[in-house]
């Protein structure tokens, strides 16, 4: 099989820091939906240990059928047409990890999110990480374990730093529930948007 | 090439089973008795959890896979799915294929002698639903000793009876594969098969549909509906593509004997299915199209239609379909979602439009494959014991041409 084009789906062998932090706010049996999921190792992980059930959406021919493969339940859909197919609140928790910066239409999805899902969770590379910055300031597109592809053949297209992502809550409407930077696993408390790699963020309408 | 006969379920011979339990018809009507053809493909295992029905379409039959002992050329019409190392494999599964009430294969149709008249049924024989057919089918599984089916398949009008079984018999169906399907016809897919009922009805040959009797067949009329539907099953693309504007000689001829490639080409398949297809069965099966509608007892709502099921659905689509296009197979995907089940849905990216469900395309048998070893890890029936060889995609350009002439659904 060839390599699976999805962003997240290329990462996976290097980033999957955040699924361990996702899993500890999934309560047992709940309903997720799991938006870009690649080869559905997350919903597989979470139905192995949390007994949860529902969907994983992926676009990619590669990333169905691994999912299929890890006996994940997986609905072909490109996201950023929307999430039509599903109810409001039809989930308790919607994820997109490690897929908005490569989305087109990233406003849409979240404000999706906030209809289709109780809660939702969005875990993305954090642009404003230092050795991001300081790659810029040697001249150069930044270049890291989250980051790993050359500007001229990435496919995030839609890079931010974790201040950005709280201006988009605010923006939306939406409740910041928890907000953590990670850096290899590891929850970054010193300035974070400086230190920190991944931002994980789980929020939910305002009432 | 070599290999992938060696995947072959090898020569099979149909079976047939009697029944005297009347079928009382969707239609009011009752079927007094009947006989079911039928083939079976793989071993059922001792505790009968193993077996997948093969749903036909509209011109299928029993025969889905290996070949005839005196007639090695006749290959099952979904062979490329199902056999030793194919995506349906019969090493861990029993696979049954059966041609449905109303056909033209084996099964009682309005071909058969009515015992009641000792005359061929004709414009007599009841108008069947995929409602009736799924009964009839379970009552072959009865005969079987299969309680429970690992798995209903079928493409195109073989998916709603898949469906339908997950509605009709919802704690008999572990899994029900819905490929290139509709949860209803649209108003032009019952507008096409109107005018191929009407090709055949205004045949002088089809005598009100008891042309048995005057020893003809309204040859005419079969052809042209064959050839209408033909052109539906096949994508715009494709026959560009294998067509164009090909003519059989150098010049035009300003006549209207047979010019282009294209003509030819639908006129044989047409004249090929007239001799060998009955055309009651044709009209029967669009009908049973047109009818299928499980929404309709929920006032239009398919998820309320869906409530009681309990399988798992794998529900594919081909991009290229134009009959049945993506955009329906999402309509029963929403369904199923909103009534919380369990589905996969996969949008295939084929050139070949509705047919493309019978086509070599590696990665729909992949997908195929994947879950039916998800199906076979519930049922325990282990891994797969002989690799699964799929055709590359070479083979696919060819074989995928040849297929679409050769059958159709």
């Amino acid at each position: 099989m060839s390599a699976l084009p999805n962003a997240q789906s290329a990462q996976a062998p290097l980033q999957r820091y955040d699924f361990a932090l996702i899993s500890s706010w999934i309560p047992e049996g709940a309903r997720v939906l799991d938006l870009g999921c690649g080869d559905g190792a997350l919903l597989a992980g979470l139905s192995a240990t949390r007994n949860v059930t529902g969907y994983g959406i992926e676009i990619e021919d590669a990333g169905v059928l691994a999912s299929v493969q890890n006996g994940v339940n997986v609905i072909q859909e490109d996201l950023d047409s929307g999430l039509s197919l599903f109810e409001d609140n039809a989930f308790d928790f919607v994820i997109l990890s490690q897929t908005l910066q490569a989305m087109w239409n990233v406003e849409g999805v979240m404000k999706e999110m906030l209809r289709v899902g109780r809660e939702g969770i969005v875990t993305f590379p954090n642009f404003g990480y230092w050795r991001h910055r300081l790659d810029i300031f040697r001249g150069h597109m930044p270049v890291s374990k989250t980051l790993p592809h050359s500007w001229y053949d990435t496919p995030n297209i839609h890079l931010c730093t974790v201040k950005d992502f709280e201006d988009l809550c605010r923006k939306l409407g939406a409740e910041i529930l928890d907000e953590r930077v990670l850096h290899e696993g590891r929850q970054v408390r010193l300035m974070p948007n400086l230190f920190g790699s991944l931002g994980v963020f789980r929020f939910r309408e305002r009432p | 090439m070599g290999d992938m006969n060696d995947r072959s379920v090898g020569a099979v011979a149909p079976q047939r089973a009697g029944f005297l339990e009347p079928l009382i018809l969707k239609a009011g009507k009752t079927l007094a008795s009947y006989e079911l053809v039928y083939e079976t493909y793989g071993r059922l295992n001792a505790e009968k959890s193993n077996a997948v029905l093969v749903c036909h379409a509209l011109s299928g039959s029993h025969h889905v896979a290996g070949h005839y002992a005196d007639d090695p050329k006749k290959v099952g019409w979904w062979d490329n799915m199902i056999g030793p190392g194919k995506p349906i494999d019969t090493d861990r599964f029993f696979v049954i294929g059966v041609n449905n009430i109303g056909g033209c294969h084996g099964s009682t149709g309005p071909g058969s002698i009515d015992r009641a008249t000792g005359q061929p049924y004709g414009a007599s024989f009841p108008v069947v639903t995929c409602e009736d057919w799924v009964v009839s089918q379970a009552r072959l599984m009865d005969r079987l000793g299969i309680r429970t089916l690992a798995a209903a398949i079928g493409g195109s009008l073989g998916a709603m009876q898949a469906l339908q079984w997950t509605l009709s018999f919802p704690d008999r169906i572990r899994h029900a594969f819905v490929i290139a399907a509709a949860p209803r016809l649209s108003t032009q897919n019952i507008a096409f098969n109107d005018v191929a009922r009407q090709a055949i009805v205004s045949d002088p040959q089809f005598h009100g549909g008891n042309f048995y009797a005057h020893r003809v067949i309204p040859a005419r009329g079969l052809k042209l509906a064959r050839m209408l539907g033909h052109i539906t099953y096949l994508s715009e693309d494709l026959l560009m593509e294998k067509f164009g504007r090909v003519l059989k000689r150098d010049e035009y001829g300003f006549n209207y004997d047979v010019e282009f490639e294209i003509e030819s080409y639908l006129r044989y398949q047409g004249d090929k299915f007239a001799q060998v297809f009955d055309a009651n069965t044709y009209l029967l099966m669009t009908k049973a199209l047109d009818y299928f509608d499980p929404a309709k007892e929920t006032g239009g709502d398919l998820a309320r239609a869906f409530a009681n099921a309990r399988a798992g659905f794998f529900v594919a689509s081909f991009k290229s379909d134009w009959r049945f296009p993506p955009e329906r197979s999402r309509e029963i995907v929403k369904a199923l979602v909103a009534t919380r089940k369990p589905v996969t849905y996969a949008e295939i990216d084929a050139p070949h439009g509705h047919d493309a469900f019978l086509l070599d395309n590696r990665h729909y048998h992949e997908l195929v494959a994947a879950y039916i070893d998800k199906v076979a890890a519930e049922i325990g029936a282990g891994p797969r014991r002989t690799p699964l060889l799929l055709a590359s995609s070479e083979l696919e350009e060819l074989s995928g041409y040849r297929g679409a002439a050769k059958e159709g659904i």
